[in-house]
């Protein structure tokens, strides 16, 4: 067997047990130059993969095939990666434990009775099961990233909006998607992320701003530091094993020479409510696009066209993608669009401006990723759409002023592990992979 | 505001052009009236003259040239309703 075959072999019988692709590819191409020669890179199904099915997770786009890879697929392979597949999600995107996918739900390595997070799921598993080179590309809109990376024990880098290209993405909300990436460690996810970052005229919201090593930062020096902790992160709701172990960690970066100071973001609360309308309004926009006609799922042309496309729509939305259309045009409708989606991005400017204020006098600031740690299925099913919800209380904040956040692992609660969320300033991303590696170097 | 029945939900999903089933009404009726009551709290929030955020940063408009390019792809691809050259849908009225 040669070694790629060898590789889709062992990531065929991870998928038997653990669900964590929806695609795994046939065979890989490989190119024996560039700085991912010899790593395998596993992309998130809602990024176009040319000739590889791409579903974002949904039935409406089963059998769809690119013509195109993603932006991001595209440099990665310049660089020598192995594709092996398309890696499980919630459909679109809309879920905090990839229980809303339409090929599958991944299964935690930890304890295969609990979730592996979402809606990037499948990315997070398949990084703690792969005993070869991997490194996954993952997206998020309101912590896709983060929260999977905090339950399956991995790293996790959502980048700055705009400083990775969306083109190739299949939206959900764009004024939110950022694609980022998942590794079994920060110097992996650095490594990645400075080939799939930079500017892309395919992109009209992509920011003018050069590709860089990130990799030459990581020297676990963080003295002088200055390190906010937001008192709101660490209120009701947040585990009290799951704080003090975060704080533990500040600890050990208070020791390496960081000053610690806590900092307030009056508005956090607030930003729960915000972002999901704002997201709901921008995803019932984007799924108008499928109607089963030109791709993907394709029933029979019955009736008139409202009638052809609603039936369409019934058949190739899940239950959640159903919700937030509904929500989302709801919304948006004459009438309630000032005192809804109009009310919510007004106060997304507020939690900015938290943000902002807080960078004048803060490098990064730190806390939980999640509130919980991961929960089992069977405690999921019994969770009203809003509790769901509530799951992203932390990370929801962070993803609406658009600013770069990464989750490394913080230690474990019953056996389960937790994430230390560490955030920074737009475009700031040297500052916190530059924290998450010196935390990292010294917890071992 | 006003009250979230089944008609609106009814209403809504014909805008969004999404068939549900009886059932769906019913269940996605009480759910958006407890996500609606939940996200009410936003009316505490102050925001006199405050600027909605379309983006998390302000986005400049992005123009190319007007010129021309070849289509590098097949756009008939991935259906299976087609016609020649065209697209087959379902009918207008």
């Amino acid at each position: 067997m040669t070694k790629t075959e060898n590789i889709l072999k062992k990531a065929k019988d991870i998928q038997k047990k653990y669900s964590c692709f929806v695609t795994i590819a046939d065979k890989i191409d490989t190119n024996e130059k560039g700085k991912l020669r010899g790593i395998a890179v596993s992309v998130k199904d809602n990024i176009c993969t040319k000739g590889m099915m791409s579903t974002a997770g949904s039935k409406i786009l089963e059998g769809y095939i690119p013509q195109f890879d993603a932006t991001v697929v595209e440099r990665v392979r310049k660089e020598g990666a192995m594709i092996i597949g398309k890696t499980t999600q919630d459909e679109f995107g809309f879920g905090t434990f990839s229980v809303n996918s339409a090929f599958g739900i991944p299964k935690n390595p930890h304890d295969i009775e609990r979730t592996c997070g979402g809606s990037s799921g499948g990315a997070g598993c398949l990084t703690v099961l792969a005993d070869f080179p991997h490194i996954a590309i993952a997206e998020s809109t309101g912590g896709s990233i983060s929260c999977p990376a905090a339950f399956t024990g991995t790293v996790g880098l959502t980048p700055t909006y705009g400083r990775v290209s969306r083109w190739g993405l299949i939206d959900y909300a764009n004024s939110l998607d950022k694609i980022g990436v998942i590794g079994k460690n920060v110097k992996d996810v650095a490594l990645l992320f400075s080939i799939i970052s930079g500017h892309d005229p395919m992109d009209s919201t992509s920011l003018d701003v050069k590709q860089e090593d990130f990799t030459k930062y990581l020297d676990g020096k963080i003295g002088g530091l200055k390190i906010g902790i937001p008192k709101e992160y660490f209120e009701k709701g947040v585990d009290e094993k799951i704080k003090d172990l975060v704080m533990k960690a500040v600890k050990k970066l208070e020791e390496l020479g960081a000053k610690v100071e806590e900092v307030s973001l009056p508005n956090t609360d607030y930003a729960l409510a915000s972002y999901y309308i704002i997201a709901m309004s921008e995803a019932s926009t984007n799924l108008a696009k499928f109607c089963g006609m030109r791709y993907g799922l394709q029933p029979e042309l019955k009736g008139n066209y409202d009638e052809s496309f609603s039936n369409a729509r019934k058949e190739g939305f899940g239950e959640e993608a159903k919700r937030r259309v509904i929500l989302g045009t709801y919304a948006r409708m004459a009438g309630f669009r000032d005192a809804y989606y109009l009310k919510a991005l007004k106060v997304r400017t507020k939690v900015i401006e938290d943000f902002k204020n807080a960078f004048k006098k803060f490098d990064v600031l730190i806390a939980p990723t999640m509130p919980v740690v991961a929960p089992k299925f069977d405690e999921i099913a019994k969770l009203e759409p809003i509790e769901v919800y509530m799951m992203d209380i932390l990370t929801v904040a962070p993803n609406l002023a658009g600013i770069p956040m990464i989750s490394v692992p913080c230690g474990e609660v019953n056996g389960m592990p937790i994430g230390l969320h560490i955030m920074g300033d737009h475009l700031q991303e040297k500052k916190i992979l530059q924290v998450a590696y010196a935390y990292e170097k010294v917890k071992k | 505001m006003a009250e979230i029945t089944e008609d609106t939900v009814k209403h809504v999903a014909k805008i969004a052009r999404l068939d549900l089933t009886e059932s769906e009404i019913k269940k996605f009726t009480q759910q958006l009236k407890d996500i609606l009551e939940a996200f009410k709290k936003l009316d505490e929030v102050d925001t006199t003259n405050v600027k909605p955020s379309f983006h998390p940063q302000e986005i400049k408009n992005v123009l190319r040239n007007d010129e021309p390019k070849k289509w590098k792809w097949d756009s008939l691809a991935n259906t299976k309703q087609k016609e020649g050259k065209y697209f087959k849908g379902p009918r207008a009225v």
